[in-house]
């Protein structure tokens, strides 16, 4: 079926609509950040600012660890996302490959824990970190970000792997190869864009939580990113708005970057899962 | 929900190791959390925390930054996991919960003589639960009009003063001349309509909240009580003097409209100068008038910021000398002069430094004598009231969708019933 030149261009537009509403906070989030306090208190807001200024930046280094509290926050996500894959990755292989009783159960079991209040999974990781002595440890969030990112990390990648066909690993062992090497060889390549997105998923996850981290971490040296942005924010909401920009800005970077990087990969990763074979 | 939330994690903490602690040669560890924001603020904060392990060498303390966004939540779970600081920074409306609850220690017995003396009993009322105080009241901020001085000049009105402020009808009829051509006298940032309306409130003697023979609290809505609403309700809705798009503002987004020259005065707290001195366009010509008066004068609630002891910091004697040392009257001025606020202690008040023309530290020192515990901070189910019957009632009343009685019906009838729950 053909498109009209009218339906394209209103899907053009609509999709242009779109992108600009997604990209709205970032962009205004940038201008703010470079604005000096004269421009963000005024009545006629700009876009790019008339007198733009590194101060604000200069003023969030200066008052906040922001350098350091950004390392924690890189450790604490790139931990949760590398241990979540790495318990998830086996666990989706055989939940998609087997399809026993026990599998569906476990994929049900998966599914319906996405439901629960976020409190029932807190409570034995809570138990299990006091008993551990990792309260106000980044190990101990870590753990809480791995079980908390889980069930939904498996979730995609049985996705991911039901949607390579089983067909390559047993042309694989017809021509020889062993279980680890079908694995290793077929299997892994081929799940590498999910495992990607997985990741990144998991990542972005732990880097953006804000509450149990609060919570958990008690001295200024274990905090991450999200609970020290909070610090440029006053009683009653006051906030000093350049700083906390020129903060919140450095803190989306990171993500930024990551997508930038393995944006082809997630889109295929994302892809693959997406129909069946 | 996030209620529900934390009395699990509470349930959950207990038990952990406490923060502070002695080292094997004997040395003493404080954890100080403060709430300093500012830049400045944080500033004298870090260097008397410097100062004080420069001439204490047995007792150490550690800074460590909390934030007001969280901190409700954040102590609730540091306390109960037996996580928290040893000196809480905080504000006296925080402190109920935690002072009924166990979490904080009476000071009584642990401030010296000169700490108590230096700070008037009315602000001590602020941190007095039952029969114990829980917490030192430091600083603390009047709302004020903050006036676009040169559109008062030229509009001819008598600039009220501490000695001779505007009453509230007075106001009104001013804020009423200003009004025109898509300008208006005024701009009510009533985010948060309850604590400003009770708050001011009490310059016309309204009370709201009467604690009757056998120590019930129950509100009545009279007379007093509705001056100030009537008075916001009628230049929001009647005379068009106010602003009808801030009604919802909070405190920093009236700023852009005032510096753009839509609102002859925004009503803030004392600490906007501030932002006011760092965001004004260059020329921009403002001042500090105190708030109207009414029947009781200058008079305002306030809730000042405070210093507290956890209950289980195992060195509250230490904590204690800790408070005193960072409330002495000179660092109590550096910590006032860094967060822009008012000190609570009298040798403070006198300093030279607080009666400056300078951004109108004076006009704001003089009104000190003035302010009161905010009402009905101390009694129990006032954040349920405030929460789910007044915040409501009073943004209606305000929008202009409902009407005095009906106000005055839902700030009394539904809101002694939410009180009764919490007073059987």
């Amino acid at each position: 079926m053909r498109t009209s030149s009218k339906a394209r261009a209103g899907q053009y537009a609509a999709l242009l609509a779109y992108l600009v509403f997604l990209a709205f906070p970032l962009l205004w989030l940038i201008s703010t950040a470079f604005k000096p306090p004269r421009e963000l208190a005024s009545l006629h807001p700009t876009w790019i600012p008339k007198d733009p200024t590194l101060a604000n930046f200069r003023q969030a280094f200066d008052e906040q660890p922001l350098l350091h509290a950004a390392l924690n926050s890189l450790v604490a996500a790139l931990g949760a996302a590398v241990v979540a894959v790495l318990i998830a990755t086996p666990m989706a292989y055989v939940m998609a490959r087997h399809r026993t009783l026990l599998a569906r159960a476990a994929t049900g079991w998966v599914v319906v824990s996405q439901a629960f209040p976020f409190v029932l999974v807190i409570i034995p990781l809570f138990l299990v970190l006091k008993n551990l002595r990792l309260i106000n440890s980044v190990p101990g969030l870590i753990m809480v970000y791995v079980v908390w990112a889980l069930p939904f990390a498996l979730w995609m990648l049985v996705g991911y792997v039901r949607a390579v066909p089983v067909e390559l690993e047993e042309a694989a062992a017809v021509d020889g190869a062993g279980r680890l090497r079908t694995l290793v060889s077929v299997t892994a390549p081929l799940l590498a864009p999910g495992i990607v997105a997985t990741a990144l998923f998991a990542f972005i996850s732990a880097w953006n939580e804000f509450f149990f981290a609060l919570v958990l971490l008690k001295t200024p040296e274990k905090q991450t990113l999200p609970v020290v942005l909070t610090h440029f924010i006053g009683a009653e909401g006051v906030a000093d708005l350049g700083p906390l920009a020129a903060a919140a800005f450095l803190a989306t970077l990171p993500s930024l970057v990551v997508f930038a990087l393995i944006q082809k990969r997630i889109t295929g990763g994302m892809l693959a899962g997406a129909v069946k074979s | 929900m996030r209620v529900r939330w934390i009395v699990v994690l509470m349930l959950l903490l207990a038990g952990c190791t406490s923060g502070g602690g002695t080292s094997a040669d004997g040395r003493i560890t404080l954890r100080f959390q403060s709430l300093a924001w500012q830049e400045e603020s944080v500033t004298a904060n870090k260097e008397l925390v410097k100062e004080w392990n420069a001439a204490h060498s047995d007792v150490k303390v550690e800074y460590v930054q909390g934030s007001w966004d969280s901190v409700h939540d954040q102590l609730l779970t540091s306390f109960e996991g037996g996580e928290a600081p040893d000196i809480i920074h905080d504000a006296s409306d925080d402190l109920a919960d935690f002072a009924y609850g166990g979490y904080l220690a009476d000071l009584r017995e642990l401030l010296p003589a000169r700490l108590k003396s230096d700070i008037p009993q009315h602000s001590w009322d602020t941190a007095t639960f039952g029969d114990g105080v829980y917490g030192v009241p430091f600083l603390q901020e009047p709302r004020v009009l903050i006036a676009n001085a040169k559109w008062l000049k030229e509009s001819g009105a008598r600039i009220p003063t501490p000695e001779k402020p505007w009453s509230w009808g007075e106001f009104r009829s001013i804020t009423k001349e200003l009004s025109g051509e898509g300008r208006y006298g005024v701009a009510w940032p009533l985010k948060e309509p309850v604590s400003a309306t009770l708050n001011l409130s009490l310059s016309a003697g309204g009370q709201l909240f009467h604690r009757d023979a056998d120590g019930k609290v129950t509100v009545r809505f009279g007379e007093a009580d509705a001056v100030v609403p009537r008075t916001l309700h009628d230049q929001a809705n009647t005379d068009h003097s106010a602003s009808p798009t801030t009604l919802g503002s909070g405190g920093s987004d009236t700023l852009p409209g005032f510096f753009g020259g839509k609102y002859a005065m925004v009503p803030l707290g004392f600490s906007y100068r501030q932002q006011i001195v760092q965001q004004a366009p260059k020329g921009f010509d403002w001042q500090v008038l105190p708030a109207p008066a009414g029947a009781d004068g200058l008079t305002q609630g306030v809730s000042p910021q405070t210093l507290s002891v956890s209950a289980d910091s195992p060195h509250k004697k230490e904590a204690a000398e800790f408070i005193d040392f960072l409330l002495r009257p000179k660092n109590m001025v550096r910590l006032a002069l860094g967060d822009w606020m008012l000190p609570t202690g009298t040798q403070a008040l006198k300093d030279p430094a607080l009666h400056t023309a300078k951004n109108d530290w004076a006009t704001g020192t003089a009104l000190a004598q003035h302010l009161r515990p905010a009402p009905a901070q101390s009694v129990r189910g006032y954040p349920e009231w405030k929460d789910k019957v007044a915040t409501p009632a009073f943004q209606e009343y305000y929008s202009g969708a409902i009407g005095l009685a009906e106000l005055r019906r839902r700030l009394v009838k539904d809101g002694n019933l939410v009180l009764a729950r919490y007073q059987r």
